[in-house]
C-alpha cells in the first residue's frame, strides 16, 4: 500500500486506472476537468476530449459495449447535454463497466446553476455512489466498475467541488486490473425499438431491486453509533461537516445513495425519536426518508441553496440538538468572532475579470458602441457582463447563444415594441463551445433565413477550464497532432452567406466589420481570432504608458475595463506589470496620449 | 493540529503554497486536508486555499474563527479573510496591493490602512514584502515560496522537511529560485 495526498479528481483517475479503465472521455468543466487530465498521465488508456458531453457518453457507451471499462466525466450541467443517451443506456446495459462522474457545484463557484444531479440516478434508474473524501473517491470508482459489470448497468459517481478540489490522504495499491470482455451481438437487448425497449424497462426495474440489496450490504453505508439521543443522516462531503459540527452525534453515513438501503435506514431510525438529515441542495434523502414514514428534520433547518460547511450545519441544528441532549449548543460551538473591525462589511468586491490583453475585449467594445443585443454563451467572455463593459444581455448554457439570438430576432421582427432591434442581434460564443453546441444553432439560422450575426471568439483553446485543446486546435489531449477543424470553412459549408475573420486587437477592423455584418440582412459569421493572452506569456511585447501631459482624463480608455488601466491620484495610468501590450487603449485614445514604453510615442 | 487560510488573487501561486504546506504536514505524519479554488475565480477574482492538519481532520473547509494562521498574499484579500482567524491567531501579510476593478474604476476605495486594521485585530502580525524578496531571490513569481518560508518560521517543523516538500512539488527549472525565496521568507519570520 502507498499513501499520498490527492485531490478527489486525482483519486478518481487513480482509482479508474487501477480498475483497468481502457477508455476515458470527457468535456472539460469545473470542477471535473482534472480527472481526465490525470488519467491521461498514464500511457495505457485511450483518453479523449470529446466535442461535448453527449458525444463523450456516446463514445463511452460504445467502448463499454466493446468490452473496455470506461470512465466518462463531466460537470453537473454536462449531464443535461448527455441526458439523452444516459436515459436509455440503462435499458441496454453496458457489457464492461461504465462509470459516469458527475461533478456538482453547490454554491456555483464556477457554474450557472446548482442543480442536484442525484436525481439523474433516479431518473435513469441506475446505482449512485457519493464519496466524502479522496480515499472514498478512489475506492468508490473501483467498486463502481464491479457494480456496473455485475448488474449490467452504468453507475453514477456523484461528486462535487469540495471533494474534487480538496486534498486528503489516499492509501492505494500500485496495480491495474485487466478487464477485456468479448463483444457479442445481442440486438434485442441493444436496439431500442419500442418492442425491445418494452422488454428492457421491466428488466431494469428488477435490477433496481437487486441493487437495493447491494446498498443494504455496501460498506459505503454505515451506522456510526455514538450519542443515543441524536441521529443524523448524511452523504457526500456533508458527512465531514456533520462530524466536525456535532462530534458526539450518531451518524448514518450513506455513500451508496441510490437505491437507498431502506432496511438500514429503518434500523438506524429505530434508535431515535427523529432523524436529522444533512445534505446540500435538494431534500433528496429527506423526502425519501419521510416517505418511509420516518420523522425527519432537513430543509426546514438546513439551507437548500449554496454549499454547506461546519458553521452552517452547526447553526442550522444546534438549538434542536441542544433540546435533545441537554448539552449546550448540542455540542457545537459557534465561531469566536468578537472584535472584528466593522470595515470588513464594506470591502470592495473583487469580481473575476477579463485579463489584460484578453482578445475578447475589442469585440465587446465594438458591440457596446453599436448598442447590440448580445446573447452570450459560457466562457471567459461571460466576464464581460461586469461593469464597465456590461457587454452581454443574456446567457444560459453552452451553445445557447446562437439559438437565442435567432429567437430574439424572430420576436423583434414581428414586434412594434421592439422595432429595429432585429438588426442589432448578435450571438457570441467561444471556439470550443461553438463546436460543443453552437454549430446546430448556426445551421438553424441559415436554414430558417435568419440574419443574426454569430461571433466566434476564437482564442484557440478552452481557456476558462485551463487551456484544453479542442477539435479546432489540431491537437489531442495527449498533444498528438490531428486535423484542425477550420471554423470559417465550416461556416461556409453550412451555408452562411458572409464569413469574416478578424483580429480583435485591431479595433478599427473589428468595429468596421461588425458594423457591416450586424446590420446586414444576410446570415453572417465573424471569427475574431487571436490566441488567449494567458497562453502566450512568453511572447515579446512592450507595455504601454500614459503621457500625463497629453491625457485630458476623458475616460474613454477606462471603458475597456482593463485591469492594467488604473486611476492614480485621479489620473489614468497603466500598471506596467499587468499590461500585456495589446494596444487597445492606445488605439482608442483620441489624443495619442498612450504609447508603447520605449516606442516613438 | 493547525488550520491555515491563504488568501489572495488568481495567479499569485496560492495553490502551490498550500500544496507545499500540506506536503510538509503529511511528512510530519499528520492527517491533512486542503481545499482549493479552480475555474472562474482564478480569472483575477478572490482566491482562498485552506490547509488543515491534525490527528484526524474532517471538513476540508475551515470554519470562521478557527484558523491558527492567515497568509494574506494581498492586503484587501487578507482583510476579507480576517474572520477566519481565531483569537490569538497569527497573520502574515504580503505588503502588496492589487486594486480590484471597482477601485480601478474609482467606484470604491481601497482600504489603504489594511495593515493597521489587521494589526489591530491580530497583534503580532508579520508584514513582509514577498514580491521584493522574491525578486531578490531571482524571480518575482516565487513570492508564494517566500510566504511559505515566513509561515515555516512560525511552525515547529524542521527546515529539511520543507525543502524536501518544495523539491517534490516544484518543477526543476523553477526549483532554485523557489528554494532561495523560501529561505528568504524563513529568515524574515
Amino acid at each position: 500500500m502507498r499513501r499520498r495526498l490527492l485531490s478527489g479528481n486525482e483519486a478518481i483517475a487513480l482509482g479508474a486506472y487501477s480498475a483497468g479503465v481502457r477508455v476515458g472521455t470527457a468535456y472539460p468543466g469545473t470542477p471535473s476537468t482534472e480527472i481526465l487530465e490525470e488519467l491521461a498521465r498514464f500511457p495505457e488508456p485511450y483518453v479523449e476530449w470529446s466535442p461535448n458531453e453527449k458525444v463523450a457518453l456516446e463514445v463511452g457507451m460504445g467502448a463499454a459495449l466493446g468490452g473496455a471499462r470506461t470512465l466518462v466525466c463531466m460537470k453537473h450541467v454536462g449531464l443535461n447535454v448527455a441526458a439523452d443517451p444516459w436515459m436509455t443506456l440503462s435499458y441496454i446495459g453496458v457489457n464492461a463497466g461504465l462509470v459516469l462522474v458527475s461533478a456538482d457545484d453547490p454554491g456555483m463557484h464556477s457554474s450557472q446553476n446548482e442543480q442536484d444531479n442525484r436525481y439523474y440516478a433516479v431518473m435513469a434508474k441506475v446505482p449512485m455512489l457519493e464519496p466524502s473524501d479522496s480515499q472514498e473517491a478512489y475506492e468508490m470508482v473501483r467498486a463502481a466498475f464491479r457494480l456496473s459489470e455485475e448488474h449490467d448497468v452504468p453507475v453514477l459517481l456523484r461528486t462535487e467541488t469540495r471533494v474534487c478540489h480538496s486534498r486528503s490522504m489516499v492509501e492505494y495499491r500500485q496495480e491495474r486490473e485487466e478487464v477485456d470482455l468479448p463483444y457479442e451481438k445481442d440486438y434485442v437487448k441493444r436496439v431500442m425499438v419500442p418492442g425491445h425497449a418494452r422488454l428492457r424497462h421491466p428488466v431494469l426495474i428488477a435490477k433496481l431491486e437487486r441493487l437495493r440489496e447491494e446498498a443494504e450490504r455496501s460498506p459505503f453505508n454505515r451506522a456510526e453509533m455514538r450519542s443515543s439521543r441524536v441521529g443524523m443522516v448524511t452523504s457526500g462531503v456533508c458527512y465531514q461537516y456533520v462530524r466536525e459540527a456535532f462530534p458526539e452525534a450518531s451518524v448514518l453515513k450513506l455513500g451508496f445513495t441510490h437505491p437507498l438501503p431502506e432496511k438500514l435506514i429503518h434500523e438506524f431510525a429505530s434508535h431515535f425519536h427523529r432523524l436529522y438529515v444533512v445534505e446540500e441542495l435538494e431534500p433528496y434523502l429527506e423526502e425519501r426518508i419521510k416517505a418511509m414514514g420516518i420523522d425527519a428534520v432537513g430543509k426546514a433547518r438546513v439551507p437548500r441553496t449554496g454549499e454547506l460547511d461546519p458553521d452552517s450545519v452547526g447553526r442550522a441544528l444546534a438549538d434542536i440538538v441542544e433540546m435533545d441532549t441537554g448539552v449546550r449548543g448540542g455540542g457545537w460551538s459557534p465561531p469566536l468572532q468578537e472584535g472584528l473591525p466593522p470595515i470588513l462589511n464594506e470591502l470592495p468586491a473583487r469580481p473575476p475579470v477579463m485579463c489584460p490583453g484578453c482578445p475578447h475585449r475589442g469585440v465587446f467594445h465594438a458591440l457596446s458602441r453599436m448598442k447590440a443585443v448580445v446573447s452570450s454563451d459560457i466562457g471567459c467572455y461571460t466576464l464581460s457582463v461586469f461593469s464597465p463593459i456590461e457587454g452581454i444581455d443574456c446567457q444560459v448554457c453552452m451553445g445557447a447563444s446562437v439559438g437565442m439570438a435567432l429567437g430574439l430576432e424572430k420576436a423583434f421582427l414581428s414586434s412594434e415594441a421592439n422595432r429595429g432591434k432585429e438588426k442589432k442581434v448578435v450571438a457570441v460564443l467561444g471556439d470550443s463551445t461553438f463546436i460543443h453546441g453552437g454549430i446546430t444553432g448556426l445551421i438553424d439560422i441559415v436554414y430558417n433565413r435568419g440574419f443574426s450575426t454569430v461571433i466566434i471568439l476564437d482564442n484557440r483553446t478552452t481557456a476558462m477550464t485551463g487551456f484544453q485543446p479542442h477539435p479546432g486546435t489540431g491537437r489531442t489531449i495527449r498533444g498528438e497532432e490531428t486535423f484542425a477543424l477550420d471554423l470559417a470553412e465550416l461556416g461556409r459549408a453550412v451555408g452562411v452567406e458572409s464569413v469574416r475573420v478578424i483580429d480583435p486587437w485591431d479595433l478599427e477592423e473589428t468595429g468596421r466589420v461588425l458594423e457591416e455584418e450586424v446590420g446586414a440582412e444576410r446570415s453572417s459569421l465573424v471569427i475574431a481570432r487571436r490566441g488567449c493572452v494567458q497562453r502566450e506569456r512568453d511572447r515579446e511585447y512592450s507595455p504601454y504608458r500614459v503621457d500625463a501631459e497629453a491625457c485630458n482624463d476623458c475616460g474613454l480608455c477606462m471603458r475597456l475595463g482593463c485591469p492594467a488601466l488604473v486611476k492614480r491620484e485621479g489620473s489614468v495610468a497603466v500598471d506596467e506589470t499587468l499590461c500585456a501590450g495589446c494596444s487597445l487603449c492606445a488605439q482608442l485614445c483620441r489624443r495619442g496620449a498612450i504609447a508603447e514604453v520605449g516606442g516613438d510615442g | 493540529m493547525a488550520d491555515v487560510v491563504m488568501a489572495g488573487t488568481g495567479g499569485q501561486g496560492i495553490i502551490l503554497a498550500a500544496r507545499i504546506v500540506a506536503e510538509v504536514a503529511v511528512r510530519m505524519g499528520y492527517d491533512v486536508k486542503t481545499s482549493e479554488v479552480h475555474g472562474m475565480a482564478q480569472r483575477g477574482g478572490s482566491v482562498v486555499s485552506m490547509v488543515r492538519w491534525g490527528e484526524r481532520v474532517f471538513s476540508p473547509l475551515i470554519p470562521r474563527g478557527h484558523a491558527d494562521f492567515l497568509l494574506a498574499f494581498e492586503g484587501l484579500e487578507g482583510l476579507r479573510c480576517l474572520p477566519f482567524l481565531k483569537p490569538g491567531g497569527r497573520v502574515i501579510v504580503n505588503l502588496y496591493r492589487l486594486d480590484p476593478l471597482p477601485v480601478l474604476r474609482g467606484d470604491a476605495d481601497y482600504p489603504q490602512d489594511y495593515l493597521e486594521i489587521i494589526r489591530g485585530f491580530a497583534p503580532g502580525t508579520l508584514a513582509i514584502d514577498a514580491v521584493e524578496m522574491a525578486r531578490a531571490a531571482g524571480n518575482p513569481r516565487v513570492a508564494s515560496a517566500v510566504m511559505a518560508g515566513a509561515l515555516s518560521s512560525l511552525l515547529d517543523f524542521p527546515a529539511d522537511i520543507w525543502e524536501e516538500a518544495i523539491r517534490t512539488l516544484v518543477p526543476a527549472r523553477a526549483l532554485e529560485a523557489n528554494l532561495r525565496g523560501f529561505a528568504a521568507g524563513r529568515r524574515a519570520g
